[in-house]
């Protein structure tokens, strides 16, 4: 078990090392500079600021340069906010971004699969229609559309939550950025354990268990729940990516000073090092949170040894 | 719904009761909260850029001349001073009583230390072209002077000289931009460049920095060091940075923005039925236009086209009809409302528009082409919106009118300004201008040979000799002539197609006070005050 | 070598057996949610590229005595006019018809990369599948959407740009499900006689192996299509989606989402048409796998 995390740790080092290869090359591909603006800066100005930050070498001895400082954990400073190092701008967002997307998974899952078990167990009931339609309808209308929804009808119409801010993450502030980020992912987390629940509902033990006359509640969560959970556990990682992505709209329509929003902000500024920075920090995470879901997945079902030789 | 909200409100904490709420329902008494734009840059006034940075250095920072709530020039740490009578040696007294917020007092050292900061290329400003027209100031910018030659002189620790290359009858206008504040010399030799930090930062303005957290809000609070602190009314005052401006819109009218910085177009209808009281309109100093790339084909040495293509856009219907936004229908370079100047504007405005529509066609035909043989033209635009709907309109217009197809090209910012400024792959694009200082100049300028965002490519001998002359007349009126006979000779060249001149929009809570329009659109705090509502 | 331990939703439910096609064609046939989205689609679709054709308005040219004007018989303008006065009615179709043809070109890209590379790992098997897949396991862990948002940024809007980044995400997917399904076919009896009578590696991929994978492509690619379309309407929202005058229902719809108090109906037609495509793939793509599930048939 821990040989086997210990290797997967260190199959980190090359995915991440791709991950800081091509977004590098790719951002300073881009046309235009941080330093061009809609005034032209006087040549001596512009000399001085390339200086600053190693813009006068060749591209390969700035990777260089810049890989050097990653080692000692240094992303270097932000070129936009001149007053700020990346590192701290990302400490600063980071566990805002964090808190926000573990609410939202959490918030998903519970509803999510409590919903998929009723839906289940009532399958073809008005409940699991009901139930699924509104799935559905999680589904098919884009975060980005609910939000301002949810902000105009909760915040604005009937004034019962703020309509942005973050407020050093007070509940209340949280409420609407994190149903909304959850939403879609409720839906499909839904879908998928009513799907599972299904299957394991028509095995033999829990046939054998309604026929033995135990209470139903005690066959669903105790009996039912671990195997069915499997496929959504599977989930996670998609569901993980999802909620990042998603974050970067909803941070951006909520106010929230989180990382998300520094992302498309610092490409479209040519940010060099904010982006780079953004795009390795979120690299390292989704590495280890999948890495966190195969252990689950480990832990939860019984055929699968950690470690083991694949042959499906 | 107040009551409601403090309902649930207490409903939800007494459930939760372990998480605290902090700050919801503060005491709003003389606190003040400002939809900010985006995160500014830096609080360094001589290393940031953009609205965003100089809305807060107003309030931090103070310079020699600041601004009356209506935008009047008006006495800031100098406190009175004179010109020689060549226009070209200012000597400026400054205020015993200003103080840094530490205490320390404001002297002409400072100043002399701030403004050889600032066109020291080593600093890197980008505002360094601020005091270029002090003596010796573009000398030392490209590199060929020390900065100790500026011709700026501290006679005493209360007395400035400053020499100017130049009469520069805009200069006291000038000194009110952000990038000529004062720095604390010895704060910043301390913390290097995390002096902007809350704790580190010393300002001389009315504000004093107390929290910036990042993308969610910069607190500041009253200077008690301030000179004027007694007439000073705001306690404190948050800046939110909010770049969705549908967002900022809805945290405004939740009650949790007092001042926006922007207003959505696209609600601008709702915003008139709704909100008329609270919507503030005013002419600012900007310009709306496409620019033609007048160095390659189609649009070099296309007069008639140039001419064709700008009579047939129906500015009237653009703003009113389209953009409802209060933007004036451009037929000028300079917009009206700048100080000692009345723009010059083309004699086909007053013509009725199906009039100028045929003689449009006539001078398109002239041009060579027809509707059997289109003129195909490719437009440039930045991502925005407003840029999309303008472009799309225009379009349709020369579509409508001459035949001209249309290719749009949306390009995200940076690439946008690349392409502008290669002058290779243009041919119309999008553009506008902002002015720094209230003058007539600062817009004609910007068409010189030699300027840096003359994206058209415009050169004109007869042009930049006008304007040398005008730099050189003392005399108000002979030089309002002048400028005004060069914008006659760019607008008879059809450089560029005006389309609006700006307004800024915010929406302002009737609660607060000492609110004026300018056409700077500067709205300093320590003007304004919240009334008892 | 690490093993794949988590397995897709789909790889492990799906088994396709041909013999089943006909009998759950009849299954499919008789899930009524599933019956009626094929019909919705087909009209919709049907709507999409012969519906312009009966409106007065091209979608194009500006009303302006209709500027942002609600649903109305007059003019024709079914569904009202958008903030610029083009018909909406139009724009809508047209919205449709890019989000449709996106989605199924991005699903196209995906499954051309994913088939052909699941089903070469999946045939060799042994190192050729180890190292294949464990560059999959890598490009997984690759924060995908920001890459696609950079090249949108840099590189402009351009459909075909958009058609490769998407595509390029989603053939992971794909190049899972299809490794197993082919690790599973190859051992079976009509492989091994194909390899007896002498067939090159190539043939059998070709002619035995991925004819067989149609199943569980068909599911995937009904669930992938509104991904996609999801996916487009993202970057649209953040202004990367597709160049104007063209549009999409992602488009539109992030310009109705900003408008939608002032004038609903630019938000709520368009979105009305995105929800019912996304609503009926979903729901065409459960009652597949429901046909191809052998764990429920009943």
């Amino acid at each position: 078990m821990l040989v086997y995390i210990l290797k997967r740790l260190l199959g980190i080092i090359p995915t991440l090392l791709i991950i800081i290869t091509i977004s590098y090359f790719l951002i300073r591909m881009a046309p235009g500079g941080p330093f061009d603006l809609d005034q032209t800066l006087p040549p001596e100005i512009q000399a001085s600021l390339e200086a600053k930050y190693h813009f006068d070498k060749p591209l390969p001895v700035q990777f260089g340069y810049y890989i050097a400082d990653l080692m000692r954990g240094d992303f270097g400073p932000s070129f936009q906010y001149n007053n700020y190092s990346v590192t701290e701008l990302i400490m600063q967002g980071f566990p805002i971004s964090l808190q926000l997307g573990l609410s939202a998974i959490l918030l998903a899952l519970i509803i999510g699969c409590g919903a998929g078990m009723v839906a289940a167990y009532r399958q073809n009931s008005r409940y699991d229609y009901i139930l699924m339609s509104i799935a559905m309808l999680g589904i098919s209308i884009p975060n980005f559309v609910m939000a301002p929804i949810l902000i105009l009808l909760l915040a604005v119409l009937l004034p019962v939550f703020p309509a942005g801010g973050w407020d050093d993450g007070s509940l209340m502030n949280q409420v609407l950025p994190v149903v909304a980020l959850a939403l879609p992912q409720i839906a499909y987390i839904a879908r998928i354990t009513r799907g599972s629940m299904l299957d394991v509902l028509r095995t033999g033990y829990i046939r054998t268990a309604f026929s033995k006359g135990l209470p139903t509640h005690i066959i669903l969560l105790r009996h039912a729940l671990k195997p069915a959970l499997l496929p959504v556990v599977s989930y996670l990682g998609p569901a993980i990516a999802g909620i990042i992505t998603g974050s970067v709209v909803i941070e951006q329509i909520f106010g929230i000073p989180g990382l998300g929003r520094y992302f498309v902000q610092g490409a479209l500024n040519r940010d060099y090092t904010l982006v780079m920075g953004v795009v390795v920090f979120y690299g390292v995470l989704i590495v280890l949170l999948n890495l966190l879901v195969d252990l689950v997945y480990g832990l939860l079902d019984p055929q699968i040894r950690l470690g083991a030789q694949s042959s499906d | 719904m107040q009551r409601m909200r403090c309902f649930v409100n207490s409903f939800i904490i007494l459930v939760a009761s372990v998480l605290p709420v902090p700050g919801y329902a503060e005491d709003r008494l003389q606190v003040l909260h400002r939809g900010n734009g985006s995160e500014p840059q830096s609080l360094d006034p001589h290393k940031s850029e953009g609205v965003p940075s100089a809305n807060i250095q107003r309030d931090l920072f103070e310079g020699l001349i600041s601004e009356a709530a209506n935008g009047d020039l008006e006495p800031g740490v100098a406190k009175s001073w004179t010109m020689s009578a060549d226009g070209r040696v200012y000597t400026f007294k400054l205020r015993q009583d200003a103080k840094w917020s530490n205490g320390d007092l404001v002297t002409a050292y400072d100043f002399v230390y701030s403004w050889r900061r600032i066109v020291d290329p080593k600093t890197g400003s980008y505002y360094s072209q601020t005091l270029a027209p002090i003596k010796n100031a573009e000398a030392i910018i490209q590199g060929k002077a020390r900065p100790d030659s500026l011709g700026v002189r501290a006679l005493s620790s209360t007395v400035l000289k400053v020499t100017l290359k130049g009469p520069t009858p805009y200069f006291l206008g000038l000194l009110t931009h952000s990038s000529t504040y004062p720095v604390h010399r010895a704060s910043l030799q301390k913390h290097g460049d995390r002096f902007t930090r809350p704790g580190n930062l010393v300002s001389n303005g009315a504000y004093q920095l107390s929290e910036w957290a990042v993308q969610s809000h910069i607190l500041l609070e009253r200077n008690p060091h301030y000179w004027n602190n007694a007439k000073t009314q705001i306690d404190r005052v948050y800046f939110h940075p909010v770049e969705n401006i549908s967002s900022e819109l809805k945290r405004y009218r939740a009650g949790e923005l007092d001042i926006t910085e922007n207003v959505p177009i696209s609600q601008m209808g709702w915003i008139r039925e709704n909100l008329r009281e609270e919507l503030r309109i005013a002419p600012y100093l900007g310009v709306y236009y496409l620019g033609y790339n007048l160095t390659r084909a189609p649009f070099k040495d296309n007069l008639k086209l140039r001419q064709a293509l700008s009579m047939v856009i129906n500015r009237e219907v653009l703003t009113d009809k389209i953009l409802k936004t209060g933007d004036l229908p451009a037929y000028s370079w300079v917009p009206p409302g700048v100080a000692n100047y009345s723009s010059i504007e083309y004699d086909w405005k007053s013509q009725p528009f199906k009039q100028r529509v045929l003689e449009a066609q006539r001078l398109y035909q002239e041009a060579g082409y027809s509707k059997a043989n289109p003129f195909t033209v490719e437009l440039r635009y930045n991502t925005s919106e407003n840029h999309k709907k303008i472009a799309l309109v225009i379009a349709a217009m020369w579509k409508q009118h001459l035949g001209v197809k249309t290719r749009l090209y949306n390009e995200e910012w940076k690439v946008f300004l690349a392409n502008r400024k290669a002058m290779k792959v243009t041919q119309v694009f999008r553009s506008g201008w902002i002015a720094d200082y209230n003058d007539a100049y600062s817009f004609a300028e910007l068409l010189h040979s030699q300027h840096g965002v003359n994206d058209m490519g415009y050169t004109s001998a007869e042009y930049d000799r006008l304007l040398a002359q005008s730099a050189m007349q003392l005399d108000q009126t002979k030089r309002r002539q002048i400028l005004q006979q060069a914008e006659r000779h760019l607008l008879n060249d059809y450089a560029f197609i005006p389309i609006y001149h700006y307004v800024s929009k915010h929406l302002v809570k009737p609660y607060v006070g000492g609110y004026e329009d300018n056409i700077m659109d500067h709205h300093y705090t320590r003007h304004l005050f919240i009334k008892p509502h | 070598m690490v093993c794949l331990i988590r397995k897709s939703v789909w790889e492990r439910k799906v088994v396709i057996n041909a013999m089943l096609l006909k009998q759950g064609r009849a299954q499919f046939a008789a899930n009524r949610a599933a019956r009626t989205s094929v019909i919705v689609l087909l009209v919709i679709i049907l709507l999409a590229i012969f519906g312009p054709w009966f409106s007065p308005n091209n979608g194009e040219d500006i009303d302006y005595d209709y500027i942002a004007a609600a649903p109305t018989l007059e003019q024709g303008h079914l569904f009202g006019t958008d903030s610029i006065g083009r018909d909406l009615f139009v724009r809508t179709l047209q919205g449709t018809r890019m989000s449709l043809f996106i989605g199924i070109v991005a699903t196209l890209v995906s499954l051309l990369i994913g088939i052909n590379y699941g089903a070469i790992a999946g045939y060799f098997g042994g190192r050729v599948d180890a190292v294949m897949m464990r560059i999959v396991d890598i490009l997984y862990a690759m924060p995908f959407m920001f890459f696609v948002i950079l090249l949108m940024v840099f590189f402009g809007r351009n459909l075909i740009l958009i058609f490769v980044a998407i595509g390029a995400i989603n053939w992971l997917d794909i190049a899972r499900i299809v490794r197993g399904q082919t690790l599973s076919l190859r051992s079976r009896e009509f492989v091994d006689s194909a390899r007896v009578s002498g067939a090159s590696h190539w043939q059998i991929i070709r002619r035995h192996i991925i004819p067989n994978l149609m199943g569980v492509v068909i599911v995937y690619v009904t669930l992938t299509i509104p991904q996609v379309i999801l996916v487009e309407s993202f970057l649209s929202f953040l202004g990367l989606g597709i160049q104007e005058p063209q549009a999409s229902l992602g488009s539109l719809v992030s310009e109705g989402a900003q408008e939608m108090e002032t004038y609903p109906w630019v938000l709520i037609f368009p979105a009305l048409f995105l929800s019912i495509l996304l609503f009926g793939f979903n729901l065409i793509g459960d009652g597949l796998r429901d046909v191809w599930d052998p764990k429920q048939r009943r």
